[in-house]
């Protein structure tokens, strides 16, 4: 479903991505952990099809990037630290803007169902700015989720919630999870990842410097993995 | 393959989304206003001169207010996305990104013509002059038109610099100045009664200038918004 090889990312002098490689097939949902500075937000971004790769080879649900560019954004659900929203208008409004913009048929319906899905159906009429940081995480979950996206792309998406906020978060990722997709997850909670993820990469100085799958960590834990692949590198 | 929005509904999906936003803040129109306001204001108390000379500065009193004003209002149309992530949303979305330019412009231009219309009566009032003129009306919205088609790219470019404030202005007066210039000499000649001809050149001007940063935006904005 995901497939990168040889990205590379440069911001003038300074180099964020060097040669990295990475794949994920359908339905598996895989941390990627590392430091800050890492590169793993710019990572994300050039998947979101948001930054242009330097060089390498980005290809999402068989579309490269940044070619098939509007073809990938069709495929992609984005969830940030950032919500995407706009405060001044309502849950409804916000979520029916997006649908528009990607051309969703039955809107309303769609909206209707989205707005169930991750439990704000009561608080629809209400101004975003109005929510809660927690509130407003599960609706940029709901707007991500709008037009049923084969792959979701989550950085730190629980940055700023409290522990009912993560728990909510953590329950809606696992019904979404359920549902089959592709799921990339960047996150320093290390607990969080190891309890939804399915594979764990590492990622350190512009390169994945190791991948494990949830049964080869069940022995040694993931923190262990973790240090283990950052002193290595 | 999912649907892709049509152009269209893109572009107007964008307008009434800053239209629903505004509506609620008021943010930005009023700050857009409440300038223009305090420009007339300073102007009308700023030259002490007889009615004659005064008609002779009103269409470029009329510009500079509408033009300074126009400033307000793009940095604030393109920072309140930026700083809200909310840019992000819409590049995320698989649209065409010249709908999203389009999008925001029509709505920058909206805003200006709203203040236009309310700073025009008022500075009829102040300056005792009378600026119901349908040629007038004419250049304003193809001088408002050619301001917001140039500030919105401009706006879009300077949104990811740390110095967005200051950029905006630096990189969009000096592209204006052909704008200013047709849009005060047809404005004057409008005002003064002057024959056709002499003010056919001007709105020409002012035509073309639409005509080709509309163009350029169109064909810019994709590779300007991205990072």
């Amino acid at each position: 479903m995901i497939e990168v090889q040889r990205l590379m990312k440069r911001f003038g002098p300074k180099v964020v991505l060097r040669g990295l490689d990475f794949s994920a097939h359908a339905g598996e949902f895989v941390a990627l952990l590392g430091p800050n500075g890492a590169g793993k937000t710019t990572f994300l971004r050039i998947l979101a099809s948001l930054s242009r790769p330097t060089a390498g080879v980005v290809r999402i649900g068989g579309y490269a990037l940044p070619q098939e560019a509007a073809a990938v954004r069709r495929t992609l659900g984005v969830v940030s630290h950032q919500t995407l929203l706009y405060g001044d208008l309502t849950a409804e409004e916000n979520l029916l803007f997006y649908a528009r913009l990607y051309g969703i048929e039955h809107a309303g319906q769609r909206v209707k169902e989205v707005l169930e899905l991750v439990g704000l159906e009561r608080r629809r009429a209400d101004l975003v700015r109005t929510f809660s940081r927690g509130m407003q995480q599960r609706l940029s979950i709901g707007r991500a989720l709008l037009h049923d996206p084969q792959v979701l792309l989550l950085d730190e998406p629980y940055t700023g919630l409290d522990q009912d906020a993560s728990a909510i978060l953590d329950q809606i990722l696992r019904t979404v999870a359920a549902q089959g997709r592709t799921i990339l997850l960047t996150s320093h909670d290390l607990a969080r990842a190891e309890d939804l993820a399915t594979r764990f990469d590492v990622l350190s100085r512009g390169r994945i410097v190791a991948s494990a799958g949830r049964e080869a960590l069940h022995h040694s834990g993931l923190l262990a993995f973790y240090r283990q692949a950052l002193e290595a590198a | 393959m999912k649907p892709r929005a049509p152009f269209l509904q893109s572009v107007w999906a964008i307008l009434w989304k800053d239209l629903a936003a505004e509506l609620r803040s008021r943010e930005l129109f009023s700050g857009m206003f409440i300038f223009a306001l305090l420009v007339i204001v300073i102007f009308n108390f700023a030259m002490e001169l007889d009615v004659a000379t005064r008609r002779s500065v009103t269409a470029g009193v009329l510009w500079t207010t509408f033009f300074f004003a126009g400033t307000i209002g793009l940095s604030r149309s393109m920072a309140m996305e930026k700083d809200r992530g909310s840019l992000d949303g819409l590049l995320l979305a698989p649209v065409d990104r010249a709908a999203i330019y389009f999008g925001k412009m029509l709505g920058n231009l909206l805003f200006m013509l709203l203040v236009e219309a309310l700073i025009l009566p008022l500075y009829s009032f102040l300056y005792n002059q009378n600026l119901f003129n349908g040629g007038l009306f004419l250049v304003i919205l193809l001088g408002s038109l050619g301001y917001a088609a140039v500030g919105t790219l401009l706006a879009s470019m300077s949104i990811q610099a740390r110095t967005r404030d200051l950029l905006l202005p630096i990189l969009l007066f000096p592209v204006l100045l052909p704008l200013v210039i047709g849009a005060v000499k047809a404005s004057g000649g409008y005002l003064s009664g002057a024959a056709r001809e002499e003010i056919l050149p001007f709105l020409n001007l002012l035509l073309t200038y639409d005509v080709i940063f509309l163009s350029i935006s169109y064909m810019l904005f994709d590779s300007v918004i991205e990072e």
